[in-house]
């Protein structure tokens, strides 16, 4: 195979695919903008455009609050995630603490963990102590589902900061909440702002937890929400599109906007145990 | 470096308290690194490590949520292999681990292997859409296929369009076909992720590796097996991982494409733990059910860590 022939084979590849990738949302979205309750065909352009399905489904299915909801969620998940998991990496990363491989690999142990290993017991006992049907559950249990990775994520970081810093600091007499904040903070933005928008779009993308801790349908996030409503609307394709849109468009403008930490994240965030 | 250190303490631990566990070890301990720590793993405790632990107590009881439980022992977990359903439900998770896995893997690979000797400017763009199927919530992503698949939708639009209509069908409503179509779903969410990590595993590679391969006389074939493929070996595991991960531990997709259906062959496990423990108070079985999938998963990490990075 000459090179021009491998050139142009993988610039196709590059354009299959991209093409592919982008054909399930053109769908989604051309077939919100058809009049609601009509019958659509495949990937047609309205006859007019039509925006009425959003209307109805931010009021009459409540997506305004299910957008409340996981909003409220991701903003409590994430400053907890992100304030705890940079005390916890900092310690593991810097402090040669005794016992602090047994302490990571306990964390570490945790990244694979499946919502349903530990959603049977947080449903009876968020229940138990009052907090069943309640977003704070949903917080609680998330902050804990996305802390290993969250912790793994800080101490990498502060772990491949230069010793030189935090020795000298030391020598100069700095404690360690100073040394935090007035030295290593102020380096780690970039580190911050990716845990930050993972652990956003985990919270803001997580189903199955909310859809069986909180039972009541109104008072879930988008996503679980949008879950419920496929039952309701399912075979009303315009508006069932829409409701779909509503659900991606906000996470997917987060991701336009921080692009560059999103994608470091993912591709250096996979799980290197 | 000047310093002052002569008149305040020992370099390092300078902060270290005389408190601490009187244990006259040499280093003080640092007890306060410890308290950094503490909140996040109080969490985690909390909310992660007991949960687990109690779903694998619950495992050995029959319990409908409500009433006492009772000790039935390995009872449930006879019942996970016996029953064809729950049976059939983890040999569905393993199909699609052929889905959301290998396929995307392979298709990576092909990738890698046509574009890694042409580094492609234009690279950023495709990277940045080749993400967004990571980005959305996979909810959405189902009803979004959902539709696709559907009599009137684009899967079948496209068929039509190229001649093929005895082909077409509802593709989720079909015995033989649902699971592929689910399995495809995932193809589709993953691929983009196992490309992107492979082509930016390869761009590390030293540049005279593939000078030296070409000058050895090897072709595209050769130099893919003996230089692109050993130095990708920890982006493979890492893709193998999170994608295993997400086979096996797949709800999302299927409650809203098939919710398991035609007649259970597009159950998950995770299916039936939401099912059995929420819908139909079998709340023990439930949690045999998540053991044995958090048992598969961890078997399964283990072994492509053990298997992909021997050293």
């Amino acid at each position: 195979m000459s090179s021009k022939v491998e050139r142009w084979c993988g610039l196709l590849v590059l354009l299959v695919l991209a093409v592919l990738i982008v054909i399930p949302f053109l769908s989604i979205f051309l077939a919100s903008m058809q009049p609601a309750g009509s019958a659509v065909t495949g990937l047609s352009l309205p006859e007019e455009w039509n925006l009425d399905n959003y209307r109805q489904a931010w009021t009459a299915a409540g997506f305004s609050t299910l957008l409340r909801n996981s909003l409220v969620v991701a903003l409590l998940v994430v400053p907890v995630s992100v304030v705890l998991a940079t005390l916890a990496g900092y310690a593991l990363g810097t402090m040669n603490l005794r016992g602090e491989n047994a302490i990571l690999l306990f964390f570490v142990a945790g990244l694979t963990i499946p919502v349903e290993f530990i959603v049977i017991p947080l449903y009876f006992n968020l229940q138990a102590v009052g907090l069943g049907n309640s977003l704070i559950g949903v917080v609680l249990a998330e902050i804990a589902l996305f802390m290993p990775f969250s912790v793994y994520w800080m101490r990498n970081h502060f772990r491949a900061m230069p010793r030189e810093l935090v020795d000298a600091a030391r020598v100069d007499g700095a404690s360690s909440a100073v040394i935090l904040r007035a030295v290593l903070l102020p380096l780690a933005r970039p580190a911050l702002t990716t845990l930050a928008v993972l652990v956003f779009m985990w919270s803001w993308n997580q189903f199955m937890l909310v859809l069986i801790l909180i039972q009541d349908p109104d008072s879930r996030t988008a996503p679980a929400g949008l879950g419920f409503f496929v039952g309701q609307h399912g075979l009303d394709v315009p508006l069932l599109s829409a409701g779909t849109v509503i659900v991606i468009l906000p996470i997917l403008l987060v991701y336009l906007i921080f692009q560059r930490s999103f994608i470091a994240g993912l591709l250096q965030g996979g799980l290197k145990g | 470096m000047s310093n002052t250190v002569a008149d305040t303490a020992p370099p390092v631990r300078a902060t270290a308290p005389r408190s601490g566990a009187p244990r006259g070890e040499k280093r003080a301990p640092s007890w306060r690194g410890y308290l950094y720590v503490l909140p996040a793993l109080a969490f985690y405790v909390l909310f992660a490590v007991l949960p687990m632990l109690h779903t694998v107590y619950l495992s050995f009881f029959d319990w409908d949520g409500v009433t006492v439980a009772s000790w039935v022992g390995l009872g449930n977990y006879r019942e996970v292999l016996a029953d064809p359903d729950l049976r059939g439900a983890v040999l569905n998770a393993l199909t699609l681990v052929v889905f959301f896995s290998w396929l995307p893997i392979v298709l990576g690979m092909v990738m890698v292997g046509l574009l890694a000797r042409h580094p492609r400017r234009g690279m950023t763009a495709f990277r940045l859409l080749f993400f967004v199927p990571q980005v959305v919530p996979l909810v959405a992503v189902g009803i979004t296929w959902r539709w696709m698949y559907g009599s009137d939708g684009v899967v079948n639009q496209a068929l039509r369009a190229v001649g093929l209509d005895t082909v077409t069908r509802a593709w989720l409503g079909d015995a033989d076909f649902a699971l592929i179509a689910v399995g495809l779903v995932g193809t589709w969410a993953m691929s983009g992720l196992c490309m992107v990590l492979f082509f930016s595993g390869v761009q590390k590679v030293d540049p005279n590796l593939y000078e030296a391969a070409r000058i050895d006389g090897a072709g595209p074939v050769r130099e893919f097996r003996t230089v692109t493929l050993p130095a990708l070996r920890g982006e493979v595991a890492v893709a193998l991982t999170v994608t295993t991960v997400a086979a096996l531990a797949s709800f999302d997709i299927v409650y809203v494409t098939t919710d398991g259906g035609p007649a259970g062959n597009t159950n998950v496990p995770g299916l039936l733990v939401y099912r059995l423990a929420f819908t139909q108070n079998e709340v023990g079985l439930a949690a045999a059910v998540a053991t044995v999938l958090a048992a598969m998963i961890l078997f399964l990490v283990f072994t492509i860590t053990r298997l992909v990075k021997p050293e």
